[in-house]
């Protein structure tokens, strides 16, 4: 399946949203928030997707309003591949969980609710995976600062 | 065998005559121990030598390789990957330069390519002979750790001539490599093939035939299928499941589709089919060097690029095979002359979530054996 | 006979054998020198060249090295690769852990001032001279494992030229507080950290 015929196909699906090709990566499709996490267990369980291998899912940071939450899948019967964008409200990341679809995930989460702040309602175990558990602030927003952060000259 | 039946019978929960019974305890294995691949830790609940639940902990080397990524020019982030996964330097070079040029749009001249597959299976052959010495030594058994590295030394020394340097190598860059290679490299890489590839049986025999390794191995950690599936296991692990997948052939980078190599799998999915399938990939990639040799065209060795060139504004994934499975890169440009994100998939940090559900019920000494089979290297997972 | 003709020693010749004097320092030192028991742990990339170091080529019980896996039994720490600040108390426990007398030796860049990570990184130990004194530091990113053994010849060296009895003269902690002569891991105003003291991670953040 190609990333417009993913678009499409959600599209009958959920009639009411409007599902388009993200801009920036032509392999990617925009999903509306409300959307997770049903749209994902429809591509998971659907006979026409089966996408059963959960590849990664991670952050962009675009200061200062936005955060895009990418995840990335792959169906091991079709052999197809796509990539799938939310966008966040960057002061108040909050995104429902997909770790119960695919346990892959569980990680995943931990690590962007570690390294990026964002918050996964109704994963099981969400506490820092990198980091000390008393650590402050999240490393991988582009405006963090931290003495230990040298700042390489250009 | 006899003493592993009698512990079996006395700490087993279906156990009822109450000949012996243990309390829960928590045992914490790591970050500094010796067969746990460098810093995992793992907090054990124990019942007896049992284990009952098993949580890890990484994070001891997070050395914060994307955050870093994003304050340097895209060539200066090459030497960066170079730590990501420092047994497979190649690799993990080749997988970030792929994904700037499929941003950038640049092909690399036909040379090129081939010397990126030389190199990565080169050096898939020296992550997997380092991995059989360590994990033989885990298991208990020194000498194989001495024949493995004797060989790998004579790859490093290929990679020497080549590039400079033993173990981060910085040589595959954006549009080409460092440097070409000469038609002695490739002289000396036949030469050593035809002195190694003999030497192949020698590794297996020191252990096939073995009564104790068949002991630690065989039944040991197996994971079914769909316990693959929803982990997302990938490499030499999921083959050893009996599923044939490896991204060299069913998403083909570079000229793999040219060569001819068979994917190499197991049925049983224990301790011993990823031993198996590691032996028999490593003949495999024997097979494709000899194949480079016979189709290496002449030409330029890479692309002439400005230092400060700029990617155009985009994102985009691209993966590769590693030795240790499916690693991939996903790359996010702002237009301008370095990364906005850059994020690595790796498949070590898929791999060491399977040890919560694998290692229940599990015997101590079984946990060695059982990290080690999935050759996981901590670097990785952590970034 | 030539290896005694380099001992600093007086040989008295007797009847159907001899009477060797020589110092103790001499004797004790060349002891502790010729058994380095190093601790079996590795970090990061350099463990890797570590671990070549002592496999086949190079053979490191050569020099008496022969790894341990526990600190109890160890006379060298060689620190090898990146130290993380959520690594760093370990480090510094296992440290604590040997048996005096004991070395270091801090293996590649990143174990001097952080190396490639210096820049940019929020995560990493910029330095394990400022958790625990190093006696010999070994330069590259990773070093060869010549150039590894030429810091345990160095280190050898250093021990042979030891008193014994004399507090050893060590180069310590990068940064010592002239007040109250004691290292320092963090600046004087935010709390000092004192020797045989673990540290927890929240005093390592506000590294100077």
């Amino acid at each position: 399946m190609t990333p417009q015929e993913f678009a499409k196909h959600l599209g009958a699906n959920y009639p009411d949203h409007q599902f388009e090709i993200d801009p920036l990566n032509e392999n990617c499709v925009l999903i509306p928030l409300q959307l997770v996490p049903q749209c994902f267990e429809l591509l998971r369980d659907d006979d026409a997707t089966q996408m059963d291998y959960f590849d990664f899912s991670t952050c962009v940071d675009h200061p200062p309003d936005r955060l895009d939450l990418v995840y990335s899948m792959y169906s091991t019967v079709y052999k197809h591949r796509i990539q799938l964008k939310v966008v966040l409200d960057r002061q108040n990341p909050c995104v429902p969980t997909v770790s119960h679809l695919w346990v892959n995930a569980n990680w995943n989460e931990r690590e962007m609710y570690d390294l990026f702040g964002v918050f996964f309602p109704g994963h099981k175990d969400l506490r820092r995976l990198m980091m000390p558990d008393d650590w402050e602030g999240h490393p991988l927003r582009k405006d963090y600062a931290h003495p230990n952060l040298v700042v390489r000259p250009d | 065998m006899l003493i592993r039946t009698w512990w079996c019978a006395l700490t087993s929960p279906s156990d009822d005559g109450g000949a012996l019974r243990t309390e829960e305890f928590e045992l914490n294995m790591g970050p500094q121990h010796p067969s746990t691949h460098g810093v995992l830790r793992m907090v054990l609940k124990m019942d007896g030598e049992r284990v009952v639940d098993c949580d890890p902990v990484v994070g001891y080397l997070h050395r914060s390789i994307e955050k870093m990524a994003e304050n340097r020019t895209f060539t200066q982030v090459i030497p960066v990957t170079d730590r990501l996964d420092y047994c497979t330097s190649m690799t993990s070079n080749y997988v970030y330069v792929l994904a700037v040029e499929k941003l950038a749009d640049l092909t690399p001249p036909p040379r090129a390519e081939y010397i990126r597959v030389i190199m990565t299976e080169l050096n898939r052959i020296a992550s997997h002979l380092l991995w059989y010495g360590t994990f033989c030594l885990e298991i208990g058994a020194t000498t194989p750790f001495l024949y493995s590295f004797r060989d790998r030394e004579k790859v490093l020394d290929l990679f020497e001539s080549a590039c400079g340097a033993r173990l981060l190598y910085n040589y595959i860059r954006i549009g080409g490599v460092g440097q070409d290679i000469n038609q002695k490299f490739l002289d000396r890489m036949i030469e050593f093939l035809d002195y190694w590839e003999p030497i192949i049986p020698e590794y297996e025999a020191l252990l096939d035939e073995n009564p104790i390794f068949y002991n630690r191995t065989v039944g040991v950690g197996t994971v079914p299928l769909e316990m693959c599936r929803s982990y997302g296991v990938s490499g030499p692990n999921v083959r050893a499941a009996g599923v044939a997948e490896d991204v060299r052939r069913d998403d083909p980078f570079a000229v793999y589709k040219d060569l001819e190599f068979e994917i190499p799998t197991e049925k049983e999915s224990d301790v011993f089919a990823r031993y198996r399938v590691r032996m028999r990939e490593l003949r495999e990639s024997a097979k494709i060097l000899r194949q480079c040799y016979e189709k290496i065209p002449s030409g330029p060795y890479g692309l002439p690029l400005n230092y400060r060139f700029k990617v155009p504004e985009g994102e985009t994934y691209v993966h590769i095979e590693s030795p240790r499975g499916d690693i991939g890169c996903f790359l996010a440009s702002s237009g301008g002359d370095k990364p906005w994100r850059c994020k690595f998939r790796t498949p070590s940090f898929v791999h060491i979530q399977l040890f919560k559900k694998l290692l229940e019920g599990v015997l101590i000494p079984d946990i060695m054996a059982i990290c080690a089979s999935f050759d996981i290297v901590l670097p990785e997972t952590d970034r | 006979m030539d290896l005694i003709k380099k001992i600093p020693a007086y040989v008295e010749r007797i009847p159907n054998g001899g009477i060797l004097m020589t110092g103790l320092d001499w004797v004790l030192n060349n002891a502790k020198a010729s058994s380095m028991w190093y601790m079996l742990f590795g970090l990061a990339c350099c463990a890797i060249e570590l671990m070549a170091t002592g496999a086949s080529r190079y053979d490191f019980d050569r020099l008496g090295m022969i790894f341990r896996a526990t600190p109890r039994q160890t006379d060298l720490m060689i620190v090898a690769g990146t130290l993380t600040l959520k690594m760093a108390p370990r480090v510094k426990l296992l440290y604590e852990q040997m048996p005096d007398p004991k070395y270091v030796i801090a293996m590649g860049g990143c174990t001097m001032h952080g190396g490639p990570f210096y820049h940019d990184s929020y995560s990493v130990l910029k330095g394990v001279d400022k958790i625990i004194p190093v006696d010999i530091h070994v330069a590259g990113c990773p070093p060869r494992p010549e150039a590894l053994m030429n810091g345990c010849i160095a280190l050898q060296d250093l021990i042979r030229g030891e008193k014994v009895g004399r507090k050893r003269d060590r180069p310590g902690l990068r940064h010592i507080d002239p007040a109250t002569n004691l290292p320092l891991l963090v600046r004087p105003d935010t709390g000092l950290i004192r020797p045989n003291q673990i540290i927890m991670p929240d005093q390592l953040r506000v590294l100077s």
